[in-house]
């Protein structure tokens, strides 16, 4: 069981994640990264930047 | 065949085109943009954030989010000789819609009358001169961000009292558009080389129609006049993996509006019907062959 860095919430990865994807925590909402799988480890998403896009 | 697709972040897109990857036998190597630190003057050799020596890679698949990163590793890349998808000179002049304005009108390709001005003065000359309403767009930045539709002279000295106002010089800048009446709803067309290869309508009830604004997809058949319109477009820009954003304008005409050089289309495979990451993929594995051709024969 991994727990989300910013509310503690116990989290449970979505089958076939990869590394430096992004995924949402159900309870609070935030945007996480996966910096790690072995062993799991979860990190607060960058936050967007104005350069950011298409 | 040795491919590396760097990335920002891994979004939806790139999953799907590291599959697609994977479908084709190739285990691509995913490089992090903030892991980069390029000696300038060190060339090809220099080994990658991946262990590999840059020089190693057949081509480079560039999918930064952050368009600062893509455009600098693709400059610096390219003077190495390392193919990257898209390349430097397309990707630059996509980044900024001034310097895409000056593309399609090079090529004849029609698009909504444009003005720049650099002054509060001759802004409000220049949207006098495209009339009202008129659109104010930063000549960088994406998903619709800082777009002003204009109505009138004071809503404009407004938006312009606030462009002066910011830090930055980009956005004293002043790139203007007529505003189009679209039906709401604009199209995106997806021109993967010398191919249109399937296009969507994004419809929203916001004149601002990006789907990462709530805009939402659906099939637009790619028909010929659209297709031709497009590959020009995509032309004129120097082509290779690209979105083109395309509007109908009340007279039933099309006009070029933005190309994207990093697009995003989780949102389009699935009303199209055509596997988008599948085709970049053929596309970019395609390119990596002509250079190892091109190698083989010099």
């Amino acid at each position: 069981m991994i727990t989300c860095p910013e509310c503690e919430a116990d989290l449970t990865l979505p089958k076939g994640v990869m590394e430096n994807e992004l995924i949402t925590c159900p309870e609070c909402g935030t945007e996480l990264e996966v910096i790690s799988l072995n062993p799991v480890e979860l990190a607060l998403a960058p936050d967007v930047e104005e350069d950011w896009g298409e | 065949m040795r491919i590396a697709i760097l990335i920002t972040l891994l979004r939806p897109e790139e999953k799907l085109l590291i599959a697609a990857f994977q479908a084709q036998g190739i285990e691509p190597d995913v490089i992090l943009d903030r892991d980069l630190n390029f000696d300038v003057v060190g060339g090809a050799h220099q080994l990658a954030p991946s262990g590999v020596p840059w020089n190693a890679y057949d081509v480079v698949l560039e999918r930064c989010v952050s368009t600062s990163r893509g455009l600098y590793a693709q400059a610096i890349l390219n003077s190495w000789g390392i193919i990257t998808i898209n390349n430097y000179a397309t990707a630059s002049v996509c980044a900024d819609k001034l310097l895409t304005s000056l593309a399609l009108a090079q090529h004849n390709v029609p698009q909504p009358a444009t003005r720049v001005a650099f002054t509060p003065e001759s802004t409000m000359q220049a949207i006098d001169q495209v009339g009202y309403p008129a659109v104010l767009k930063p000549v960088t930045g994406s998903w619709g961000r800082l777009l002003a539709r204009v109505t009138d002279a004071n809503s404009a000295e407004s938006i312009i009292e606030h462009r002066e106002t910011l830090g930055d010089y980009q956005f004293h800048v002043y790139y203007l558009q007529e505003y189009v009446n679209k039906p709401g709803r604009d199209i995106r067309a997806f021109v993967v080389g010398e191919r249109t290869i399937c296009a969507i309508y994004r419809s929203s009830e916001h004149w601002i129609t990006n789907t990462a604004r709530g805009g939402k997809a659906s099939n637009c058949p790619v028909t010929p006049e659209l297709s031709d319109l497009c590959l020009r477009a995509a032309k004129a820009v120097g082509g290779g993996v690209l979105a083109i954003d395309v509007f109908e304008t009340p007279e039933g005409g099309l006009l070029v509006n933005e190309i994207n050089h990093t697009m995003e289309f989780r949102n389009s495979s699935a009303p199209t019907g055509v596997d988008i990451a599948a085709e970049v993929v053929r596309y970019t594995v395609s390119q990596a062959r002509v250079s190892q051709t091109s190698e083989s024969q010099a």
